[in-house]
Parts: C-alpha cells; structure tokens; sequence
C-alpha cells in the first residue's frame, strides 16, 4: 500500500513537467532556438550559484506569503483574486509605520510594529469582501478584484502626490527595524535580495499548517470549504468563518510586504508587488492548498520568475512567460487526469 | 500503470531527442566591439517613446560600432538590480539603466563592479544629508535631457504661429521633470510675443496622467474653445486625446519625446524630441573610443540631445518666416547667449 501510495505522490507532477518540459521544448524550437542551451541558462542563472539560488528564495519568500494567503482561503471555499491588493497595502502599512516611528527605536520594537502594521493593513484590505461576502452574499472574487483597483490606485495617490523622494516613486528610508540580508552571515549570497524572512515564511508555512489541520478553527474553516450547507447543519457559523479566513488571509498576503520593504529596499516603492499576488494563485493551486505544498510551488515559481531573467539571452521576456503558464495548464491538465487513471489502475489490481 | 510508465518513457525519450535539435542560426552573432548590456524601464519595448529609442540607438551601434548588444526587460522590483548585476557580472562594457527608476540600483552597482561602465537615462541624482547633490562614481554617467530648451524653440514657435495670441499647455503627471518642459514653452513663448497668454494645465498628480486620453481631450477640448490655437503636450498618451481635441476643434497641436506626425498628421506641426537613440549611440562610441567619463551629462540643443522636427511632412505647417526666427533663437541658446530656465521661479 505504501508503495501506492509514494506512486500518487510522485507520478501527477512528473507527468506534468514532463508535459512542460516538451511543450517548451518545441516553443523555444519554434523561435529558433536550442532548448538544452535555454534550459542550462535557466538551471545554471538560479541553482547554479549562490546569487541565483538567493534571488530565488527572495522571490519565493513573497510567492509564498501569497500562495499561503490564497491557499487559506480556497480551503474555506474563498477563491481571494485580492492578494495583490493585500500585499501592497501590508508593504505600505509597513513603510509608513517605519517613517513614522522614531530612528532610535530599538530594532525588536520596530520591527514589531511594522509586523502589525503589515498584517492589519493586508487583514483591513481583506476584511471588506469577507464582510460583504458573509454579509450580502457579494461574490468575493468580484470584491477583491475591485479591491485590488481601489487599493492600489489609492497607494500610488498618496506615493507619487504626498511621500515620494524627490524625483523617484519611494518614500524615504527607514531607520530601524529592517531585515538583515543572508549575505550578513553567509557571505556566498553577497549580492542576492534573500534575506531572514524566509524564515518567517516557513514559520508562516507552519503556522498554516497547524491551524488548518489542527485546531477547531481549522476544521470548521475546511468544513464551510467542502459543504457550506453541511457545515451550517453542524453548526458552524460560516459567515464568520469566512470573515476570520479573510482576515487571516489578508494578514499573510500583508506579511509578504515586508520581503520588499524590510528585506531588501528600506523602502514602500509604488509598484513593488508586481504581479506576486496574482501569482499566488497559481502558487496556491499548483500546491493544492496545502502549506507543504505552496512552498515547494513558490519555489518552483521563483526559479521560473529568476531563471526568466536569465535566459534573456537567448529568447524574449514574453516567451518566459508563455512557459511559466505552460506549467501551470500541464498541472492544471495532467495532474487530474494521471490521478484517475492511476486510481483506475489501482483499482483494476486489487 | 503500465500505460504511465510508457507515457513518461515517452515523453522523456521526446524531451532528450529535442534537446538535441539546433536550428540553423540559433548561435549568437559575435562583433568585435564593446560589449553592452541594455536593461529596459517598467514599460518595455514598444512604447515609441522612450525604451524604442534606447532600442534604435543600440541597434545602430550594433551596425556602425560593432557593438554586442544584450537587452534584459525586467518583470519586477527586484528584477531591476538583478537585471542590471546579471550584464555586470557578465563582465560587459558598459551597462545601461533606461529610466529614472534605476537611479538607486546604479548607484550602487557602479561602486561594486568599479570596472565596468554604467549609465542612466533621466538619471535622477540623490541628494546627500548636506542638501547637496552627491558625487556619483567616476564609472557612472547620468545622461539628462535639457528638454527645457526644446521646450522654449515649442513655445515661440507657437507663440508666432498662433493668431490669437494665445497657446496652451498641457502636462501629465505635475512633477519636477514636467515642470522643465512647462518653464521652458513659457519663456519661449514670452521671448517672441510677451503680450501672448500661455494657459497651463496639467492632468493629474498621479502617473496615470501619462496614461489618459480621455482627460487629455477634456482639457484640450476646453482650452481650444477658450481661444488658444496651440496647445504643446509633455504627458505621454494622455497627449493622444489632446490631438483628438485638435482634430475635432480644427485646431493644432505640438507632439513630444519622438515624431509623433503619423498619430494625427496635419494637426501635429511639429514634435519637440529627446534623442535617446542619439544618446545611447554615443554613450556606446565613447565606450569604444575608452573615453567614456562618468558623473552628470546634460543634453541639450549643443548636444543634440533635443530638438524638434522639421521634414517633409510638417515643412508645409511651419511658416518660412517662424521657422527663421526660430532656429535664431536656437542657434543663440547655443552660443550661450540665452540662458533657458529650467525651474518654476
């Protein structure tokens, strides 16, 4: 049995990267181009040094924080299109806090506040389609999509016409509180943005997995996911499920800020999340919403993310992206489709 | 499972057989000139502006100075700074930062990798604690643009073309870098025809108002029906919905950054324009010549680095007579005998 089992596990995301793999093969064949060249650049810009391998976990300390955010509310039957959102605000919450509090401040305090900061304003961006979803029944996708527009037109009204640096699109640095770099103790990453929040990620990975899987709230959550009906039968307040599974979701998306603002600028920069939230929700469902899984996803997200920039040389930036969806629609396809057949095989050998 | 095992054999076996496909041509070209490494703003190729500029310069230093050229768009914050480590841990030549935006980074690489040459466009130069603009490395050179002094040929040039005497203005986003073109039409303007009225207006405080040519229209439309004759855009697209009002009120208008005739022809006199392809050319032949310097570049009429259009297609909207008084004007902006401001006083 336990053979079969490591056999579910192992052959859906084979099959799909070999689907990839081909479909990548053939596209960068199509432009002219050699595909063992493509795919050494890419290996050999990400894993093969230290900078790289740095760069990727700095892309994947915020794809995780996002993939988490989105995984989080999936499992309670949410799909949050608004991580985008979440995530700016939390990095703006954080640089404001961090221009407002006094240079003196001793780091463990400031860092503190611009934690919360970050959490309460990605949880205060969240909180408006989860009330309005638990509320009037709003489709939550419709709402954190309009909160995405709204969020990040106002961040960038208050940027560019009130706390900008002459000349640039940032607000000033901050004094105290910020992250160190890997590089501080491991110099092989001199160079890379990775820093010590990667550590909060897997800690937030952790505390995810403990909460969706090991507490009450955790069980109703997933329980309002699978059956909404059912889980009211049972008692289960679901509005107010859905409206704590925003909150903690907004809280994540939030956190994922302070990989830019903390980790590696010192600085709110209009613009710096760029994409990541969105990416989150191919991070979440690549990993199927399991923290396990959103880890190991965001990583492969962020080699594909660096490894774009590498392969630069060879094909365009639009072609980086063409793969990156190339691998999520062969999960998308493949997976499902090599779990029935192998439930089938099973099946058929008792 | 068996049927598995056979897919995955199969899709392994295609996957090593592509591998080993090489198209004809798929092996880089090799000059022998200095190697460059190009890194492209947020808006990437395409915007006809200021990144297909940078683009057209290098392409012609690839020809004439042999140059190998390697273009990265980044996607991200981050992808700036890696961008631009990336082409300096290639051991290029010299590096080039498209935009504004890259101040920072630059900065900072210049310091790490003192071998290699760096540059800016639009640079915008840090001011230190003193209040003072800090000294840059000697290998990075931020290259500006006087677009003041293009902007002061524009507002004579519509200052003496307009009937009514009076000419309009319309800005994007209200910044430092708008105000250059804004302070400069108006002293142009005023220089030619002092009783002349300049009405100015800007779209927005956000960089949206680059991107609205619904606005654009809007204040063109209003201004042209307040009388004026000409209005000079310095606000990206938002500019297109100031030709439309053009077009739509039969009146004219003055383009910006590259030749923008072809988006309405007939209606567009002229455009004032920033040679970045001048620019980037140059910065590439002094790379070559080893005679590249660092520190703040300013390009202005002298330099080449503005200037407006003047060709077949618009030769017919200009006035004979305009034209002489204006290039007069240039040619003592030149020579150094007027001093264009560059700041709201």
């Amino acid at each position: 049995m336990a053979r079969t089992a490591w056999i579910e596990m192992l052959f859906p995301p084979l099959v799909a990267l070999l689907v990839a793999l081909v479909a990548g093969d053939l596209l960068i064949l199509a432009y002219g181009q050699n595909p063992a060249a493509v795919w050494h650049l890419l290996v050999d810009g990400t894993w093969g040094n230290f900078y790289g391998i740095g760069q990727v976990l700095y892309k994947a300390t915020t794809l995780c924080f996002t993939g988490l955010s989105v995984a989080i509310a999936l499992r309670a039957g949410l799909f949050n299109v608004g991580a985008e959102g979440q995530l700016a605000a939390g990095g703006f919450g954080a640089g404001l806090a961090g221009l407002l509090l006094p240079a003196t401040m001793p780091w463990f305090f400031a860092f503190m506040l611009m934690f919360l900061a970050a959490a309460l304003c990605g949880s205060a961006v969240a909180a408006v389609p989860g009330v309005l979803k638990a509320r009037f029944g709003a489709h939550e996708v419709i709402a954190t999509i309009m909160m995405n527009f709204m969020v990040l037109a106002l961040l960038n009204y208050l940027v560019a016409a009130h706390l900008h640096t002459p000349e640039t699109l940032h607000t000033q640095s901050i004094a105290s509180g910020l992250v160190p770099r890997l590089s501080v103790l491991l110099p092989v990453f001199h160079g890379s943005a990775a820093n010590w929040l990667i550590v909060l990620a897997i800690l937030a990975a952790l505390l995810v997995g403990v909460v969706l899987f090991a507490s009450r709230f955790g069980f109703e959550l997933r329980a309002v996911g699978l059956q909404v009906g059912a889980a009211e039968n049972a008692g289960i307040s679901v509005g107010s499920t859905w409206i704590r599974a925003m909150l903690l979701a907004g809280a994540l998306a939030g956190l994922g800020g302070l990989n830019f603002v903390l980790g590696y600028k010192g600085f709110y920069e209009d613009g710096f999340a760029g994409g990541a939230g969105f990416l989150g929700i191919a991070v979440a469902l690549v990993g199927r919403n399991h923290p396990l899984g959103v880890v190991i996803s965001a990583l492969c997200f962020a080699t594909l993310s660096q490894g774009g920039l590498a392969i630069h040389a060879l094909v365009p930036k639009q072609m980086v992206e063409v793969l990156q969806a190339l691998v999520i629609l062969a999960v998308a396809m493949a997976v499902p489709e090599v779990r029935t057949r192998l439930a089938r095989s099973v099946r058929g050998k008792p | 499972m068996r049927a598995l095992l056979v897919l995955v054999a199969v899709l392994l076996s295609v996957h090593v057989g592509l591998l080993l496909l090489r198209p004809a041509g798929s092996s880089e070209q090799v000059g022998h000139g200095p190697r460059v490494g190009i890194v492209f703003d947020m808006g990437g190729r395409g915007d006809k502006s200021f990144n297909d500029g940078a683009y057209v310069g290098a392409m012609r230093a690839v020809a004439q100075l042999g140059a190998q050229v390697r273009f990265v768009e980044p996607g991200e914050g981050s992808d700036r700074e890696a961008g631009l480590r990336l082409l300096a841990a290639e051991g290029m030549d010299l590096v080039l930062g498209v935009g504004f935006i890259f101040s920072d980074d630059l900065m900072e690489l210049a310091v790490e990798y003192p071998q290699t040459a760096f540059a800016g466009i639009d640079f915008a130069v840090p001011t230190g604690n003193d209040g003072k603009p800090v000294t840059l490395p000697k290998n990075l050179a931020a290259l500006k643009f006087r677009e003041e002094q293009g902007s002061y040929l524009m507002g004579a040039l519509a200052a003496l073309s307009s009937p009514n005497k009076k000419i309009g203005f319309v800005g994007g986003m209200d910044t430092p870098l708008i105000h250059k073109f804004e302070v400069g039409y108006k002293a142009g303007a005023k220089r030619v025809c002092p009783e002349c009225e300049v009405v100015i207006q800007y779209a927005g405080v956000t960089p949206e108002a680059f991107r609205n040519p619904g606005k654009g229209k809007e204040l063109g439309l209003s201004q042209y029906q307040h009388g004026v004759d000409i209005i000079y855009h310095a606000a990206g697209s938002t500019g297109l919905g100031v030709f439309e009002a053009a077009r739509a009120m039969k009146k004219r208008a003055i383009g910006v950054d590259s030749d923008q005739w072809a988006e309405a022809p007939g209606v567009v006199m002229t455009s004032m324009v920033k040679q970045v392809d001048t620019v980037v050319y140059e910065a590439v032949a002094q790379v070559k010549a080893k005679q590249f310097s660092g520190g703040m570049h300013q390009f202005g009429l002298a330099e080449g680095g503005v200037g407006y259009v003047y060709d077949d297609h618009n030769r017919g909207d200009i006035d004979p007579q305009v034209r002489k008084q204006v290039e007069e004007l240039k040619a003592l902006i030149i020579a150094g005998q007027i001093a264009v401001p560059s700041e709201r006083r």
